[in-house]
């Protein structure tokens, strides 16, 4: 069992609650998985100021401004670093490929939590109230929240096991369920040149899906791919630098609501956690169906 | 002692054990209202006494399971198992239903006016269930016993390795599961599915409908399923 939350903004008046919301939704799924969390954050003007690279690191021992200056040199740019927790988050004018190359130069043994032009990914192990209480998402700003609670089931509880997923640009993928295939297809992006961070199941969901959309495939396409491919139980939220999806596998057992009003799209894995919501007595509720792909886009 | 008013429960500033406390007291009766939900688990569990209870909003998981004798309403929608193994007693929900509504339950009256989910009634043993919209896929699931009425469409595996349950369904049957077969509808199912569609507050026409259940084909294994 874990606990998935997203919030996609439409209404500008509603960015700077993007953090207060996601913090109540998150910590709401609490009682689905309390062995770890992480959050994606789109469009923060602080953590990732307007038309930077932004880069999310864990496991770097050094300091934010020792860290980012060894990225800056790799990087012939200037990076600035701040530490939010375990997550160390790098930003800079370079575009996030870019800096992503440096910091993979810079921090060879870093995990990579996240990478795009306004996604900062923060994640780590212990309960979701305080982990959102330490990265200070309460007073994040933004126009898309995705979040994730974790009772894992089939690989470590550490930092590479958590979710997010966010493992293509400005992509993001958090997963409620069990992919029984996973070491299959595993085994075949591997062959393809994949490189795989972590044992976790849902990571191979992630990179399958990222390397359909580095193909060219949009969402929607890429998730009806990995239903025909993936077997076993899934609600999957999928967020990208323009949009915001969700999808079911055929038996539909792990839970999953969705609410939508003139001013947001919300997705939980329970209505309690967008019981909260400005406006929801006023939304459409409803479950999605089976192997139906929904998505909205900015 | 009845009282003449409802007793109002705000689940934002009781808890939920206290709420469930008070409506098993012995000898409690009258009307309970129950207000701010917000989805929570587990309201109006284990209920066994001649109460009517509102639940004013949307709950969450189990809501009125096994309920015995009370006559609860839940005016928005409910999570995953509600009226779970209901013995007795009367469930409305006035919006949507999630998946395994009435699961196991024996006995008593599940009304979802809107939609329900995947595996609605699924093993059930003696429930009545009447939704006002859609079912979703494997409803009826082993169904054991009792009448489950659809009046819209049924999805996927409608009744698979059903037993003895009558299932009457007005809408399309995306699917039927494995030995549920259509049946024909005799004075006895039309007069039985007016009754049910009368006590959940509908007036259709029984003749639209069509009654499902067992092709018996499942009760015993045959020789050249041997291997």
């Amino acid at each position: 069992m874990c606990g998935i939350v997203g919030l996609h903004l439409r209404t500008p008046e509603l960015h700077p609650e993007l953090g207060r919301l996601l913090t109540g939704m998150l910590c709401e799924m609490e009682d689905r998985g309390a062995d770890s969390a992480g959050v994606a954050v789109y469009g923060d003007p602080v953590w990732t100021p307007g038309g930077h690279g932004a880069v999310s690191l864990l496991g770097v021992d050094a300091g934010a401004d020792d860290a980012a200056a060894a990225v800056s040199a790799a990087l012939g740019a200037p990076v600035q670093g701040r530490v939010l927790a375990e997550t160390l988050l790098l930003t800079s004018p370079a575009g996030s490929e870019q800096l992503l190359a440096a910091a993979r130069a810079a921090h060879p043994d870093a995990l990579v939590a996240g990478f795009g032009t306004d996604l900062a990914v923060l994640k780590g192990v212990g309960h979701p109230h305080t982990l959102a209480d330490s990265w200070g998402l309460p007073g994040a700003q933004g126009w898309q929240g995705v979040g994730h609670t974790r009772m894992a089931t089939e690989s470590a509880v550490d930092a590479a096991g958590c979710h997010p997923y966010a493992v293509g640009p400005d992509q993001c993928l958090v997963h409620n369920g069990s992919f029984a295939n996973h070491a299959t297809i595993r085994r075949e992006l591997v062959a393809a040149g994949v490189e795989f961070d972590s044992l976790n199941d849902t990571e191979v969901g992630a990179r399958f899906v990222a390397q359909r959309l580095a193909e060219g495939r949009d969402v929607e396409t890429a998730l009806k791919e990995l239903c025909a491919t993936f077997d076993g139980f899934y609600t999957l939220l999928v967020s990208h630098h323009d949009s915001f999806a969700v999808v079911r596998d055929a038996i539909a057992c792990k839970p999953a609501v969705i609410a939508e009003t003139a001013d947001w799209v919300a997705m939980a894995s329970e209505y309690r956690a967008l019981a909260h919501l400005p406006g929801v007595e006023a939304a459409r509720i409803w479950e999605p169906e089976p192997e139906v792909i929904y998505a909205w886009t900015r | 002692m009845d009282t003449l008013t409802a007793t109002t429960f705000d689940l934002t500033t009781t808890p939920l054990r206290d709420v469930n406390a008070a409506l098993h007291a012995d000898g409690v009766s009258g009307e309970y209202v129950v207000t701010g939900p917000s989805g929570t688990h587990n309201i109006a569990v284990g209920v066994n006494a001649p109460v009517k209870i509102t639940v004013d909003g949307h709950v969450g998981y189990y809501a009125a399971g096994m309920n015995q004798q009370a006559e609860i309403v839940i005016s928005g929608n409910a999570g995953t198992g509600v009226a779970e193994n209901m013995m007795s007693g009367t469930v409305v929900v006035a919006g949507n239903a999630s998946q395994s509504a009435a699961a196991t339950a024996h006995g008593g009256l599940l009304v979802v006016h809107g939609d329900a989910a995947a595996r609605c009634g699924i093993s059930m043993k003696g429930v009545d269930i009447v939704v006002g919209g859609d079912v979703g896929h494997n409803s009826a699931f082993m169904a054991q016993a009792g009448r489950l009425v659809v009046r819209g469409n049924a999805g996927d595996g409608l009744g698979d390795s059903i037993y003895e349950a009558r299932l009457y369904v007005r809408g399309d049957v995306g699917a039927l599961g494995a030995d549920c077969v259509a049946k024909e509808m005799r004075p006895e199912h039309v007069e039985e599915l007016a009754g049910l569609l009368k006590a959940a507050g509908y007036e259709d026409d029984p003749a639209e409908y069509t009654r499902y259940g067992s092709a018996r084909r499942l009760y015993h294994f045959r020789a050249h399923n041997t291997y």
